[in-house]
This record gives structure tokens, C-alpha cells and sequence, in this order.
């Protein structure tokens, strides 16, 4: 980082315009990378002019992007002590929305994994999970609240030591004019949650071995908002806040389409698809043959 | 209508004087401002009958029931006596103090004609559903779609396997079976008495319920 300005350097508009513009180039552990082109961890497979998206996420922070039919969102575990709490909503209408109850009751299958579609409240597949390197992700236990982390760590604000997923939601859902009314339960990457077939006990099996570099890639079916959280599982036990940086990047693609492999994965998943197909061709929203 | 009131003896957690006590025909919604320190009992009269429920902090709908702080609280996916049922923010808002089932559900969310499309076929779609109840009787309160979360399923069951296999099975109610409920604040309480007919939550014939609210 350049050394920080004198005070004396920004007593003129003129000094303090030099002042802000010679922090450009900076370069911080968490930020997004524009052009995406320029991140220096692109993919091998990616060709640069296909990334779309690239930002690191700080533990404890948040973002939100607004994605096309079709693009792969890519969240990546960098140094093993992410938890990437994810809500998604279509982009044009975004009171549909990830349905976690239908999510796992349509799949007849509680536990995340490669294939698993995201549902809305609209029998439409939002998103796709294509590939999972983790294993360990959540889809009952939500995000962590402002009392819950007040409670465990003495703060649960955004701007204190301590973020709560739900408080990060908060802001990244007003960046679309969206409130607390429109935050559903939430899915979680990275950090794992078994429930006890008899008791229905749950238990917090933490992140896969190894953690650092697991990646979980979403396929969107239709246009999306997508809110993403980097912040500790609530059922995390140690007592101080752990939460290391969340990777994001995404690319072009297509989505599921008839052929793939995923598309007849299963009977409940394929209508899916062909509701998520309908309503791209009922809205025109053309998608890469 | 309630010719054969099981509620007539009622536990201890749940005596006191009847402030409302009606009849909900099957396949219909519900909803009632239940008091803070009242109780509601739902009585399931014909067996088997999933009581969809949402719930709302009556001075201010934005603080609603959430199932995953309900289950983060408890430690576990099952709605049993002493459950506290809470907001997104962690608030009670009722808790339960009487239970003759021995377990209720959470994870299993409403049905829906979208959602039956997906499960059942779409053959199914023009079927009534829990959301259209929950959507309909939600309007006579200023709530919408948006509002809409995942609910409580009273008198469902739906375990979770080793493998993570999870799904909606024979209930472990009978006709007069009980679960009480009492309000910790001033608590809407919606209700859609499920209408569903292809799988057994209902015991694959949608009855009635009864609902009893007591002031102790």
C-alpha cells in the first residue's frame, strides 16, 4: 500500500483530489478485481474474456451480484475457514425466491451435494450445484442473527468484530431494494451439519479435510440476484469468531438444458428444468446454444 | 359441529377460560391474534392432519417465525414440548407446553401447486394447495408472498436418514390428539388446514381441526 497521506496534503480540494486518486492501484486482501480479467487466480479452464466476476471476501463481509441465465458462480474455501451463506432471488421478480423446505423436500435429500438443484417457492430451478470439491454444507440451521453473536462473541453488528450473516443479508438485500421481510432461510457452503435419524439432534462436522482451495460451483437456470455472506456457521463451537476469506468469481455458460446430464438426474429435477426452461422462453430471455 | 370434543378434558398447561373455540373445515385456512400468556390448542379430529402454520409478532409482521432459529435454538429439527418457536432474530413468540403426538415437523416446508408439480406431476398443479391458504388468509393481514417462510407442519412427520434421505411419512397422530401453544407475545397465528392428497400427510383424506384458545 502507498503510504498514507499527510494531513496537510488534504487542505485544498486540489490536494485532496490528489490525495484520493494516488490511492489507485491499491491492492487489499479482500476486493473485487475490475476487469475480473485481471484477478490473478482465473481458472485454467476459463478464458479470460468469459470471467465476468472476481473479488475476494473478506471474513465477516459480504457481496451481491446480479448474474445472467446461465452463468457459473464459483465460490472457493481460499485458506479453509470460509462459511458462504447464500440467498438467491430471481432478478426480475424478486419476491420468487430459494425455497430451502422445497430445496431439500423436492430432492427427497436434506444434504447438499454436486447435482442438488436450488429451488424457488415457484417449482423453478434457480441454480444448479454442478461441482462440490467440500462435501460439507448446511440447509437447515440458517445464518447467524445479531442476538446469537452478541450472545457468543459480545457483538453481532456489520461494522463490529463480530458480523452476523442476517445483518450482512440486511444490507446486501437493500442494495436491491429489498428488506428484512425478504430474508428466507438461507443455505451455507463449507462448514457441514448431520441431523441424528433418530433424535433429529444436529451435529456440526465443520469444513472437509483438506479445507483450504474446496469450491463449490453454481450453474444459474435464470436470471439472479445472489447475496453472499462470509461469516462463522452458527453451530460453529469455538468461541472466537473464526472466518477466513471467501473467493467469487463467476463466468458465461448455459444453463441446464435437455441433454445434459443433470437435466433427467430425477424425475422431481427435470419438471424443475422444464418449468426454469418455460419461463425463459415466456420472458424471451435468450441463453448461448 | 365438533360432536365429539377429545378437547373436553384438557391438561393442566391449557385450563382456563375459552376465548375462542372454532372449528376449521378441512382443506381451509385460519388465522387469530392469539394474546400474550394465552394458549392455543389445535386438536387434530380426525387423525392425521397436517395443521400448516406460520406465525407472526402481531405489532409488527417483519418479525416472523423462522424454523431455522427455532432448530439452531433446540439443537435439533423436531418440534416437541417445550420447543420455543422464534423469530429470524431470535424472539420467542409461542411455546409449546402440551404435546400428546411426541413430535412435529419444520423442515418440511408448505405444499404448493408449484411445488406438487415438481414432486407429483403437473397433473397435480390445479389442486389446492397450503401456499394459496397461506397467501389468502395472509391478505386480510397486509401479508404477501413476500412474507412467506418456511413453516411449521403440526402433526407431520418427516425424518431425516443417515444419508441425508428425508421425507414426508405416515403420521404418528390420531383423531383428538392435541398440542398446545402458548403465546409468549401477542402472536398472528396462520393456519392452513392442509388440503394435500398425494402423500400421507393428511392420511390422504384432508379433516378438520379445532381450535381452542384459553386464558389461564
Amino acid at each position: 500500500m502507498p503510504p498514507p497521506a499527510a494531513r496537510a496534503d488534504t487542505a485544498t480540494t486540489y490536494a485532496a483530489r490528489d490525495h484520493a486518486r494516488s490511492m489507485a492501484g491499491t491492492v487489499a486482501e479482500a476486493m473485487p478485481y475490475l476487469p475480473p480479467s485481471a484477478y490473478p487466480g482465473v481458472p485454467a479452464e476459463v478464458a479470460p474474456s468469459h470471467l465476468v466476476w472476481a473479488e475476494t471476501v473478506a471474513g465477516g463481509g459480504y457481496t451481491t451480484l446480479t448474474v445472467a441465465a446461465g452463468t457459473v458462480l464459483q465460490l472457493t474455501d481460499l485458506e479453509g475457514d470460509a462459511c458462504a451463506h447464500l440467498l438467491l432471488y430471481l432478478a426480475d421478480a424478486s419476491w420468487e425466491r430459494l425455497n430451502v423446505a422445497d430445496t431439500t423436500k423436492v430432492a427427497w435429500q436434506g444434504y447438499l451435494g454436486a447435482g442438488h438443484q436450488l429451488l424457488s417457492d415457484q417449482g423453478r430451478a434457480l441454480a444448479t450445484i454442478v461441482e462440490d470439491t467440500s462435501g460439507a454444507h448446511d440447509a437447515f440451521c440458517g445464518t447467524s442473527t445479531l442476538a446469537r453473536n452478541t450472545q457468543r462473541y459480545g457483538d453481532g453488528s456489520p461494522q463490529g468484530p463480530a458480523p452476523a450473516g442476517r445483518e450482512l443479508f440486511t444490507l446486501a438485500a437493500a442494495k436491491h431494494g429489498l428488506t428484512r421481510r425478504d430474508l428466507p432461510p438461507s443455505v451455507s457452503f463449507f462448514k457441514g451439519v448431520r441431523v441424528d435419524p433418530a433424535s433429529g439432534a444436529f451435529t456440526f462436522t465443520g469444513a472437509a479435510d483438506p479445507a483450504a482451495g474446496a469450491r463449490v460451483r453454481l450453474r444459474a437456470e435464470l436470471p439472479l440476484v445472489v447475496l453472499v455472506a462470509d461469516v462463522p456457521h452458527p453451530l460453529d463451537p469455538r468461541e472466537t469468531y473464526t472466518c477466513s476469506r471467501l473467493e467469487v468469481l463467476a463466468w458465461r455458460g448455459t444453463p441446464t438444458v435437455e441433454g445434459d446430464p443433470l437435466f433427467s438426474r430425477t424425475p422431481e429435477g427435470e419438471r424443475a428444468y422444464r418449468n426454469s426452461a418455460a419461463y425463459r422462453a415466456l420472458r424471451g430471455i435468450e441463453v448461448p446454444a | 359441529m365438533s360432536a365429539a370434543s377429545p378437547a373436553d378434558v384438557v391438561p393442566e398447561a391449557v385450563r382456563g377460560d375459552v376465548v375462542r373455540d372454532e372449528h376449521v373445515p378441512a382443506r381451509a385456512p385460519w388465522s387469530a391474534v392469539v394474546a400474550a400468556g394465552d394458549v392455543l390448542t389445535i386438536v387434530d379430529l380426525g387423525g392425521n392432519q397436517a395443521v400448516d402454520c406460520l406465525l407472526y409478532d402481531a405489532h409488527d409482521h417483519a418479525q416472523r417465525y423462522s424454523a431455522a432459529e427455532t432448530m439452531l435454538a433446540q439443537g435439533g429439527i423436531f418440534l416437541v414440548t417445550g420447543t420455543v418457536l422464534r423469530t429470524g432474530e431470535g424472539a420467542p413468540l409461542l411455546t409449546v407446553v402440551a404435546d400428546d403426538v411426541g413430535r412435529h415437523d419444520t423442515i418440511g416446508g408448505a405444499c404448493s401447486k408449484e411445488s406438487n408439480a415438481l414432486r407429483y406431476g403437473h397433473h397435480t398443479v390445479h389442486q389446492h394447495a397450503c401456499v394459496e391458504n397461506f397467501l389468502i388468509e395472509g391478505s386480510r393481514w397486509g401479508l404477501g408472498k413476500r412474507d412467506l417462510v418456511s413453516n411449521i407442519n403440526w402433526y407431520m412427520n418427516v425424518p431425516v436418514e443417515a444419508d441425508g434421505t428425508l421425507g414426508i411419512v405416515d403420521g404418528l397422530s390420531a383423531p383428538g390428539l392435541r398440542v398446545s401453544l402458548r403465546a409468549d407475545v401477542d402472536t398472528l397465528v396462520l393456519v392452513s388446514n392442509c388440503p394435500q392428497v398425494n402423500n400421507p400427510c393428511n392420511g390422504f383424506d384432508p379433516t378438520p381441526v379445532r381450535m381452542i384458545v384459553t386464558r389461564p
